[in-house]
Order: structure tokens, then sequence, then C-alpha cells
């Protein structure tokens, strides 16, 4: 049991880093936990050990500088290490390459990031088939591409970054299918104009693909994958303005052995709704999110949060986030008066402001669209764990289920051991739709420990026979 | 899955899958290692029985967990050590 932490923070990724670097700046005992066996998060990932570092880039060298920093402080960093135990009051418990670790810190901070929203469509279970997210994760860190041809699609900037990324590796794009049409992304230009070295990053990768002559389906989604063992193609069609796929229009196919597919990413909270904070619904943020009140706590004293597991708004402002969170911690204990705050709080709100608008704007690229479910067939598989399909969910509405927790009692939708990460986008929205509601009515899973998979062997691995208490055997 | 060319891996190691070995290298990503053997079916799902692989890469979606050394793993969180044997969940 480590006792004396001051702050625990939960995830490593740019949010987590500043904020455990600063907070340890601040006097406070901090220790940070990520799955991944070195500090980055999903955006600044480094290479394995035991493989060299990817070439330098801008986003390398600002991962490189959060790295540097945080390791300068006397920060504790514990990496492969996953919670899937938190209490009010608090007890957090996790397991990490020497087994089981708790903490009882006096203040936590969630840094969770997000997981991605991927709508699925018949075939999508098919192996081949990756997240986009996951594409990123496979080009930046694997050095590695999703196949030899590769159909990017689904919506948001990860998109082209996806296609670009292939191109340079020396692998083919068989096709970008982009939900979004021009006008969506030049609407998002005056906000993009505030970053112009984003903007010219995102040109270069638009050139690339351009001449590698890569066809670009605007306003058009995958309708399904074909394939018996693996894909070996897609069928895309027109979608509309709310991301709606009309089942009459005609599709055409494109051959390919590998799909990246995702619509977006969606605030990670299964530590936030564990400790019982109150979350508001909030399309364009992502979904689901923690309720702030004016800078970093959530609704549960001493549990903050920061980063995109507070709403979509990208690296740059989740740093800016957890500096905030970690003064605004350093303020509840007691380490920081209010002057002190209020005076390093005020620069970094308004950089923040700055910040967020950029990313604001390519985060609506990726909120959900209200008619993205109209590609979920029947026959789709939107359960991966529990193999259940739409029409499995539909009839679960249909005899009156009106909420996720109602679905997963019903039909086990959920229950499966991602917890319901995968599929509680479509579940959610395929409820809504069907019972005539809204996503703030159909809620939110409840969160329940192991909020990640763990080994009943990880957990028991402190004790020996001799531990457990015995009684006293009874007279003969 | 496909490594990029010219990318270093510098340590050639090797590893068993359903018994085979696999030439692999130190430190890479296990689904990669798996799916350049030409292992993209990693195992079947276990109320249909259909084919699935490696699909969020983040640890999050399970789908691509293996047996490794008798312990259960995600194969894209898992790096690549000299000697693993691997079972796929596949049905024989």
């Amino acid at each position: 049991m480590r006792a004396s932490t001051d702050l625990l923070v939960v995830g490593a990724g740019p949010a987590g880093m500043a904020a455990a670097t600063l907070a340890a700046e601040l006097g406070l005992v901090v220790e940070i936990v990520d799955d991944s066996i070195t500090p980055g998060g999903q955006v600044y990932r480094t290479a394995p050990p035991g493989l060299p570092a990817r070439d330098s880039s801008p986003d390398s060298r600002k991962g490189d500088a959060l790295r540097r920093a945080l390791a300068g402080t006397g920060a504790r960093f514990h990496g492969a290490t996953r919670i899937w135990f938190a209490a009010p009051g608090f007890t957090v418990a996790g397991v990490g390459p020497q087994g089981p670790v708790t903490w009882s810190p006096r203040a936590i901070l969630a840094a969770s990031g997000t997981t991605e929203r991927v709508m699925p469509v018949p075939g999508v279970t098919l192996p081949g088939v990756v997240g986009l997210a996951g594409a990123t994760i496979l080009l930046k860190t694997h050095q590695a591409l999703p196949g030899t041809r590769t159909v990017v699609a689904g919506a948001g900037p990860l998109l082209i970054a996806v296609a670009a990324g292939i191109i340079k590796g020396g692998g083919s794009v068989a096709a970008i299918v982009d939900h979004a049409s021009r006008g969506d992304w030049l609407s998002r230009l005056p906000a993009l104009l505030s970053r112009t070295d984003l903007l010219r990053q995102g040109m270069d990768w638009l050139r690339l693909i351009r001449r590698a002559r890569v066809p670009y389906f605007r306003r058009h989604g995958v309708r399904r994958v074909h394939g018996e063992d693996a894909v070996t193609a897609v069928e895309i069609a027109p979608v509309d303005a709310d991301g709606a796929m009309r089942a009459d229009a005609a599709g055409r196919r494109v051959d390919c052995d590998a799909l990246a597919i995702g619509h977006g990413l969606v605030p990670a909270t299964e530590l936030t709704r564990l400790l019982g904070a109150a979350h508001d619904y909030d399309q364009s943020a992502g979904g689901w999110i923690p309720r702030l009140g004016a800078d970093q706590q959530t609704s549960v004293e001493g549990l903050f949060a920061a980063g995109d597991g507070t709403g979509i708004s990208g690296a740059d402002a989740a740093v800016l986030e957890g500096r905030l969170a970690a003064l605004d911690a350093a303020r509840h204990l007691g380490r920081l008066g209010e002057a002190a705050f209020e005076q390093r709080a005020r620069t970094l709100r308004r950089d923040l402001a700055r910040a967020r608008r950029f990313g604001a704007a390519m985060g609506s690229l990726m909120a959900l669209r209200d008619g993205l479910a109209a590609q979920v067939t029947p026959d789709t598989v939107v359960c991966r764990c529990e193999d259940i399909t739409r029409a499995e969910i539909d009839e679960a509405a249909a005899a009156g289920v009106r909420t996720l927790n109602q679905l997963k009692s019903a039909i086990r939708c959920g229950m499966g051991p991602c917890q319901g990460r995968m599929c509680g986008e479509a579940a959610a929205t395929l409820i809504a739709g069907a019972s005539g509601s809204d996503r703030k009515a159909v809620g939110q899973w409840t969160a329940r420990a192991p909020i990640r998979p763990v080994q009943l062997a990880d957990l028991v691995a402190t004790y020996d026979y001799d531990d457990i208490p015995k009684p006293p055997p009874a007279p003969a | 899955m496909k490594r990029i060319e010219g990318a270093a891996r510098p340590t050639t190691v090797h590893i068993t899958v359903d018994g085979r070995q696999v030439v692999a290298f130190e430190g890479e990503c296990l689904a990669v290692a798996l799916a350049a053997a030409g292992h993209r079916h990693l195992r079947d799902s276990p109320q249909r029985g259909t084919p699935r692989g490696a699909f969020c890469m983040m640890g999050v979606c399970q789908e691509c967990l293996v047996t490794c050394d008798d312990v259960k793993v995600t194969s894209c969180s898992t790096p690549v050590r000299d000697g693993m044997r691997i079972t796929l969940g596949r049905a024989p």
C-alpha cells in the first residue's frame, strides 16, 4: 500500500505528463500510471524498448519535451500498469510488471484520454480491419502498415494523417472514404488558421495524397466489408449530411486487403464514473464527459480530470488542462494559496481558450452524426465480445429496453471483456433511435471494477497459504 | 498488417506459433509479428465462431487475445521476446 501519495495521475498522455510534472514541481508527492511501458499516451507514443526511435517530427519533439520534463521531476512513473479498481476516499488498485499495486492518494487526476468510435457495418469484425486510431499506432509506433492496399474510411483529421502515413511508409491507399464534404472541412478553416503550423502539416499530407493519386470519396461511407477469413474488398456508398447511408443508393466495390475505419474519438470516463462523478452528455465534445467546476475538479472532491477524457480538444489543449488541473489539485491540497493559484491560472485559461478553438474545430469533424446508425444492418455484429447483432438490440428495444444498463441485463450486450468500450456508442445510438429518445436518456454503462481485464493470478500474487487467516481446528 | 521496409529492427529472434517456429524481431509488436508470419486471423469469436484479429491496437477491444507462455495476452500491446510460445485461439 502506497499511503504517502498526494496526487495519483491516471494516464500518461499529454494531459497526465504535464499535470504530473507541474504538480511535482509544486512540491506534491506525485505518482503517475499508464498502460504503456513509457509515458506518451496515444499521440506521443515512443518506439517500444529495444527498437530505435522513429524519425524526429514536430509531434515526436513535443512528446520528447514532455517526457524529459516529467523525468526531471520527482514524480514516479509506473509503466505497463493497468488500473482496475478505484473507490471514493480514495483507494486505487492496479496491476503492474511487479504484480498488484494499491494506492491511497489524497487526490486523483483522471487523464484517461479517449477510445475510438467505430460504427459497425457488416463484416467489420473480419481480420484486416483496424480502427483509424489503431492505424496511427501501427504507423507511428510499430512501423507497420495496416496492409498492402488499404482503404481509409470514416471521419475527421485522422483520415488524412493515416493515408499520408501509409504512403510515406511505402504502402498503397486504395481509397479515402470521408463522411465529411469539402464544405465541412472549409467551414473549419478559420479555426485552423489559428494554428498555421498544424495547418501546414495538413496541407503537406494532402499534397502527398494527391501526388499518389489516391481516389478521395467525399460524403461517402463503407457499407459492407467483404471477405471470408480476412478482408478482400469493401463496398462504399454515398451518405447524407447527417452521415446516414441510403440503402437504395448505388454502391461501388473497392478491392483491398485492409480497412482502417473510425468515426471519431469518445472520452474515456470509466474512472470518473467508477468514482461516482456527475457526467453530462455533450455530442460536440465527443459524448459523455465529467462535469467540471470552475477549473478541473469533478463533482467528487479531490477528483480532478483533464485532457481529451473531458471533451475532445486535442493534445495542445490537453497539456494546458493538465497544468490547470495540477494547480487546482495543489490548491485543494493546501500547497498553493488562492492568490498564487489565480495568478498562474489566468495565463493558462487564456492559452487554453485558444488551443481549444483549434481542437474543437477538429473534434467537431469527429462528432457523432445523427444518421450514422443507418449503416448498421440487422445482421451486423454490434457487440464484438458477445457476438450480438443489431437485430437482437432492436428486438430488446421493442420489448421495452430504454437504457444501456437494461440492454446489458437483457441480452449481455456490453458485458464482455472490452466492457462495452467498443459497442457502447453504437448500442446507445440504436436504442435512442428505436425508442424515440436521446443519448442522454439512454445513459451510460454503470462502471464496475475490474474496469480493465486482469488475471486472477496477478491479484492473488502477494498471498501465500500461510497468509490466509484460519480458525483453529475443532476439538476431536 | 505489414512491416514498413527499411525501418530498423536490429535483433532477430525466434518464437513458436502453434508449435511452428517463426522469425520475428525483438521488441516489435506481437500482433505485427504474427501478421507477418501469415496469422491475421488470431482467434474465433466465442459465440458465433467468426474470425477475429487485431482491431483497436490499444489494448481495449480484446480481439487480438492469444495465449503466450500459458497466459492470455493482447498481442497488440505485447512486445516480442525470444522464445515466446504462442497459441492462437482458433478452432482446429
